[in-house]
């Protein structure tokens, strides 16, 4: 497989807003789900970024919109210069042959009827590559690359014969079977055991290095994001609150939530044991009537009366690659900051 | 698959009622596919419809060979002896250069406590001018020889013994059949001597070529495993040809019913909106019609014929039998993870359906399947019984028809009504008793989803 050294953006997010229709009586317009509302950001080719946030924070309505599982509401996706906002048919079977997607649950994610061999062949036959030799020679490949080996022992065996790792790493070899140039992880390790999580990650890093890939990577675990990605953004009810290169987040946050969602992070210190924790009080909003202002206002310790609940913060770089969405970092004013 | 259906066979040791569900399909099929061989369909379908040159050596109304196990008084079994099928022994005596003499023997054992109601002989002649001269000897088993009657017969004649009133008067008794059997011993005439007869028949021929053949038929009140009917039609060829066309009925529609209604609600789940409403409230409307009274339309104004009514059953059906329980189960796997992996990799709605969904709803598909049979089985039977059978098929149901509009139960032809309720019985206690035990098996499965 040939190494293209390609730079540049592959997938360029603007303004992405993923909103879902309410309807009362099955017909009359109910208001909106503001899943995602207005979120921005750029990946380059053979780089990966992580999405970090609580559950319901919009972060799985992004993925499934780059997927285009979801359409857009507005806004605008590009994938190597190309809007892919309105893709249909052929061009849309095109445009995901591109992608690879690795999801949480691997039983669930792989179909028990099938033996690997089949759950492998599928997307071969449905892109174009009916030949049966071909077929089990990419297959062969593919579960060489994930380190399936002997093929023959895995080959036709269903999924339930499988351990959780197995199945993971069947679910990797899918999703890289077409050669994708981006790869979608949803949470890729969360159901699995402790000692295959770092198997699965070092195994993602290689084929990150190995093949040029971009890697889009959605998370609620903090623990797992340092080993690979370059970049990191928090999501908080539907919209970006900071973003940054990875070390500069973990390491120098400046957004209250990411605060937050940093010190709320298990750490495998005795010290902690006995230690409360300091959680922001409350619930995530509703993205239905999501607060006015700042989003984060009604759950901040250092809100500012009549500024965070009217105004909704823009984004304010601190260095370069790290910008924060929050009144607390306007230069103009000198606010107490986390 | 295979490794499934391993799992399945040795679970299902361990169900009772699957052995013996699994042991009654079993003798279905064999007495099914045995009809074939026993009675050719087209030689059915001419006994079916009972023209006298095939039912005519038939007793009207006898009972089934069985009755006479509950009986003390055993009663005579129809007997039927033709040198046309080979029985009896012919021998040939020339006597001069034209003429000469075939001696047919027939022996027969009898021991029924009542006498016969009837003999007869049909004789089939063939000469060019003079017919044969044929002279009857009855031997009874105490070795009297009776004079039984003689006569020319001219191409196909049929002699009845009662008509030679020379017996009653030579040994005074009441009847032909009375001479014949009585044992003299007792002057009770009541009750028959048991043991071997013989029947001779000696014909004198006067040409070169010319040939005699005999059909002799001994009526009584028992006839065969299963009985006649008021036509004297052999209830046998009704019931063992009842199995075919019923287990066919019922699998043909089962199956159909099944995996339409299966696809219909994988389409309803995977497209929603408003083809899952279309399709929800079709199957709504067709859960209020009343099918058996439609289907009664069907047979009364348009067909009777078996596929005609097989086709209208599986429309009326294919909305009803439990589109709204796959479609739940369709909305669970429609959540499942591989679905939408599937989508991802651009299976098209298609083979999403067919290659994703339904596939994984199968498990469920056979024991459902499997529990219907009965169900249609009863359908036709129920419609054959209220006078729309197929006009032509000999079919259980139109047994029930025949006994219930003759009175059976009434007149004492038990066995004519309950035969064939207790084939539908069994044929849908087999069923049912596999379909709960595949259920069992399946079940676990499908709560893992």
């Amino acid at each position: 497989m040939s190494v293209e050294d390609k730079t540049g953006t592959l997938l360029e997010i603007d303004e992405l807003r993923v909103w879902y229709e309410l309807k009362r009586l099955g017909f009359a317009h109910a208001g909106y789900v503001r899943a995602v509302d207005g979120v921005s950001f750029n990946l380059d080719y053979g780089k990966a970024i992580a999405c970090v946030g609580e559950s319901g924070c919009g972060k799985s309505s992004l993925m499934k919109t780059v997927l285009r599982l979801n359409k857009p509401t507005e806004g605008s996706i590009r994938f190597e210069g190309k809007t892919i906002n309105g893709l249909k048919g052929e061009a849309l079977r095109e445009y995901r042959s591109q992608i690879g997607y690795i999801q949480q649950d691997p039983f669930g994610a792989l179909p028990s009827f099938m033996t690997v061999r089949q759950i492998l062949s599928e997307p071969l036959a449905i892109n174009g590559i009916k030949d049966e030799d071909e077929q089990m020679r990419r297959i062969e490949a593919a579960l060489t690359e994930v380190r399936l080996t002997p093929v023959s022992d895995i080959i036709n065996k269903h999924p339930h014969m499988l351990s959780g790792g197995q199945q993971q790493r069947i679910v990797i070899a899918r999703a890289m079977i077409l050669e994708p140039k981006l790869l979608v992880a949803d949470e890729p390790v969360s159901m699995l055991d402790a000692s295959v999580r770092v198997e699965v990650l070092n195994l993602l890093k290689q084929l990150q290095t190995d093949r040029q890939l971009a890697i889009f990577y959605i998370t609620h675990d903090l623990s797992t994001v340092r080993y690979f990605s370059e970049h990191i953004f928090v999501m908080y009810a539907g919209q970006i609150v900071e973003i940054a290169k990875m070390d500069d987040l973990l390491d120098n946050p400046k957004h209250p939530y990411t605060h937050a969602l940093l010190s709320a992070s298990p750490d495998p210190d005795h010290k902690n044991a006995l230690e409360m924790r300091e959680v922001p009080p409350g619930e995530p909003p509703s993205l239905v009537n999501p607060p006015s202002g700042c989003r984060f206002h009604p759950r901040c310790h250092f809100a500012i009366a009549g500024k965070c609940d009217h105004e909704q913060p823009p984004f304010y770089d601190i260095e370069s690659e790290h910008r924060v969405a929050c009144w607390l970092f306007d230069p103009d004013e000198n606010h107490e900051q986390p | 698959m295979r490794s499934l259906l391993r799992t399945v066979t040795t679970q299902l040791r361990h169900y009772p009622s699957a052995i013996v569900g699994l042991f009654l399909i079993s003798l279905f099929v064999v007495l099914a596919l045995s009809a074939f061989f026993i009675v050719p369909y087209s030689e059915a379908i001419e006994h079916w419809r009972g023209t006298e040159d095939v039912v005519g050596s038939n007793p009207r109304n006898a009972k089934p060979l069985w009755s006479n196990w509950f009986r003390s008084e055993k009663l005579p079994v129809t007997l039927n002896l033709s040198s046309l099928n080979g029985e009896g022994e012919t021998e040939r005596v020339e006597i001069s250069e034209d003429i000469f003499e075939t001696i047919t023997t027939y022996e027969f054992d009898f021991a029924a406590d009542r006498y016969p109601s009837e003999l007869s002989i049909i004789f089939y002649a063939d000469y060019e001018e003079k017919p044969p001269f044929v002279e009857m000897t009855w031997i009874t088993p105490d070795g009297r020889e009776i004079k039984a009657g003689q006569l020319s017969p001219i191409a196909r004649d049929q002699f009845r013994f009662s008509q030679n009133d020379r017996v009653i008067r030579d040994l005074g008794v009441a009847t032909t059949e009375e001479g014949f059997f009585r044992d003299p011993e007792i002057t009770d005439s009541s009750e028959p001597l048991k043991g071997t007869y013989t029947l001779v028949i000696s014909a004198l021929h006067f040409e070169e070529n010319s040939t005699i053949e005999s059909d002799f038929t001994l009526f009584g009140e028992v006839f065969g495993w299963a009985g006649t009917d008021h036509r004297r039609r052999d209830l046998s060829v009704a019931l063992l040809w009842g199995s075919p066309i019923a287990m066919a009925f019922g699998l043909i529609a089962a199956v159909s019913t099944t995996a339409s209604a299966m696809i219909i609600a994988a389409i309803s789940v995977w497209y929603g909106g408003w083809v899952d409403s279309v399709i929800q409230r079709v199957h709504e409307v067709f859960l209020t019609l009343p099918f058996l009274s439609i289907l009664i339309m069907i047979g009364t104004f348009y067909s009777r014929n078996i596929w005609n009514i097989l086709g209208a059953t599986i429309i009326l059906f294919i909305f009803t039998s439990g589109i709204k329980g796959y479609r739940a189960l369709f909305l669970q796997v429609r959540e499942l993870g591989y679905i939408e992996a599937a989508q991802t990799y651009g299976a098209s709605n298609m083979r999403i359906i067919f290659r994703y969904l339904i596939p994984r709803a199968m498990p469920l598909l056979v024991p459902a399947l499997i529990s219907l049979v009965p169900t249609f089985v009863f359908i036709e039977a129920t419609l054959a019984s209220f006078g729309l059978g197929d006009p032509v098929l000999p079919t259980w149901g139109k047994v029930i028809d025949d006994a219930r509009s003759n009175g059976a139960v009434l007149n004492g032809h038990y066995y004519w009504m309950l035969q064939p309720t207790m084939l539908l019985l069994l044929l849908g206690i087999g069923f049912t008793a596999l379909g709960t035990a595949l259920d069992n098996i399946f079940n676990p499965r499908l709560r893992q989803i």
